[in-house]
């Protein structure tokens, strides 16, 4: 599956707190941070933790198995996207969620049941930036499907 | 020192002159028309003036001076379309300590035309900019129902009682000769009506609007020499949850809603059961039902069958939204200085719509997209 964004979507802008992050996603890997105290997992980066603020935190690469937590279907024009298309959140394994969007499926209710097995993938939008977007999983493991994973 | 309830006073309120399509005004005419209303209606001038709040930064200091206030209490709170219910919260402590007399709380906002709004996309390096603007969505219409799904299946609550909560508002904007939608609509209509973002239509969405109003608060003690009725502040309360809707805790229940609503609640020493009126911000229309439940008018999952059993329709027992809300009467983007000027008219007797015998007005907002929240309690009467 060859996935391939259209121009004019907005890009990211790295900061020095997210760097790590987005370096990840070029190489294909989904980072999250864990806090030191608590062992839970958090997104969006940031270099503390928001369950205790202790900057004892470090980054790990996340399974990238996710469940769709809820979503809508834009149906008019936007700059860089062909309506209609899920705008969705997304449940990771670890715990924590993040905006995306589903690719490689109809953008239908239909094909978009809440807490569908996905999958990570990522589609660069230029040599720096990928995007980390999420499609149903090939194989979904057993007992996952249907199951709010909640947080580790 | 604690807020003793009652002891300030709302003894001015006013929208602009007009409202929906004003092309005539800028933001901050709008602000100053709205400002000169609430004035006469007080019947005060600019130097009567020694408080005001403005939404957003940098921005106090020029409606301050285009109107002619030396203030000596400022505020610039910008936390979305319930600015103004902590504009009126922190107003009334401000007042409380002496910080100033009379406070202005304006708000003015080119919604629809668009003349020298303040509206800017997202910037690529901040944190919405990086997490949530690459993956498409597109204003409010976009962000806000995200979490609808999830709250759908959790309570099993079915399309056709959000299409409810717009039918009803229909039916009180039908009262109110200043709506801007007028004409009744079924179930059906709301049901078939374009889609925006699925699973919500355009009739579930508000309108966008040119408009403002603007209210003046005082200390009750000098309430009573004012030539309107009083609306007497009983409670209130806020909170912040989430500048990203993604990150929401739990995308069935806003928690900014429920710190703020116990905290006013608590602040007023009333129960749910004295409650006349009711406003909750309705920017789309599942908002009504998160603020049912989060305030605990009802329980959870349990809004969306409260208002198809027309509890909150004329002549049901808890009127909200009487206006005809964000969904009919008007919406210029920042809604909540209009939810307030409606509990203010309920509570003087002098809605369009007016309910029978108002004695407390609860008054809801949200901020962002379940970003803030504010509630302000109004009374008739000072607690003796």
């Amino acid at each position: 599956m060859t996935i391939t964004l259209e121009p004019g979507r907005p890009k990211p802008m790295p900061t020095p707190e997210t760097k790590h992050f987005w370096d990840g996603a070029k190489d294909g890997k989904l980072l999250l941070q864990r806090c030191g105290d608590t062992g839970r997992a958090y997104f969006p980066p940031r270099p503390f933790s928001p369950y205790t603020g202790t900057r004892n935190v470090s980054v790990f690469e996340a399974s990238g198995r996710a469940t769709l937590h809820s979503y809508v279907i834009h149906h008019r024009p936007v700059p860089g996207f062909t309506p209609p298309y899920a705008i969705a959140v997304v449940e990771l394994e670890e715990g924590p969620r993040m905006m995306t969007n589903i690719v490689g499926c109809p953008q239908t209710p239909e094909a978009l049941p809440l807490d569908l097995a996905l999958e990570v993938v990522f589609v660069p939008m230029d040599d720096a930036i990928s995007l980390p977007l999420f499609r149903p999983a090939a194989t979904p493991a057993a007992g996952r499907t249907g199951v709010s994973m909640g947080v580790e | 020192m604690s807020y003793v309830p009652g002891s300030v006073a709302v003894v001015g309120a006013a929208e602009t002159t007009h409202l929906g399509a004003v092309p005539n005004l800028s933001e901050i005419g709008l602000a100053a028309d709205a400002a000169l209303n609430a004035m006469a209606d007080a019947g005060l001038k600019p130097g009567d003036i020694d408080g005001i709040a403005w939404v957003g930064a940098m921005r106090p200091q020029l409606l301050a001076q285009y109107l002619g206030i030396t203030p000596r209490w400022v505020d610039g709170t910008s936390v979305g379309g319930c600015s103004f219910m902590l504009h009126v919260r922190h107003a009334a402590a401000a007042i409380a300590a002496g910080y100033c007399n009379t406070a202005l709380i304006c708000h003015g906002e080119s919604g629809k035309s668009r003349i020298a709004g303040a509206q800017r996309p997202p910037e690529p390096a901040t944190l919405n900019g990086q997490f949530e603007a690459p993956f498409g969505p597109f204003g409010p219409p976009t962000l806000f129902p995200i979490p609808v799904l999830r709250y759908m299946k959790t309570y099993g609550v079915t399309e056709e009682m959000f299409a409810t909560v717009a039918v009803v508002q229909r039916e009180w904007a039908g009262k109110n000769p200043r709506a801007m939608f007028r004409d009744p609509i079924s179930v059906d209509d709301v049901l078939n009506s374009r889609m925006i973002a699925w699973p919500f239509r355009i009739l579930m969405c508000c309108l966008v609007t040119d408009g403002g109003g603007a209210l003046i608060l005082t200390s009750a003690d000098r309430a009573k020499d004012f030539p309107g009725k009083p609306a007497y502040i009983l409670g209130s309360g806020e909170s912040v949850e989430t500048g990203m809707i993604s990150q929401m805790e739990d995308f069935t229940s806003s928690r900014a809603f429920r710190v703020a609503g116990p905290e006013a609640f608590k602040m007023a020493g009333i129960a749910h059961a004295d409650v006349d009126h009711l406003m909750i911000y309705d920017a789309f229309a599942h908002l009504p039902l998160y603020g049912l439940e989060d305030l605990g008018f009802v329980p959870r999952g349990e809004a969306g069958r409260y208002i198809m059993d027309r509890n909150t329709a004329p002549g049901g027992k808890l009127p909200m939204n009487t206006n005809g809300g964000g969904l009919s009467y008007t919406h210029t983007g920042m809604y909540g200085m209009f939810a307030l000027q409606e509990s203010v008219r309920q509570v003087r007797g002098i809605a369009p719509a007016q309910v029978p015998d108002v004695d407390i007005s609860v008054c809801h907002g949200v901020g962002g997209m379940f970003g803030a929240s504010g509630t302000i309690i109004f009374g008739r009467d000072r607690p003796s």
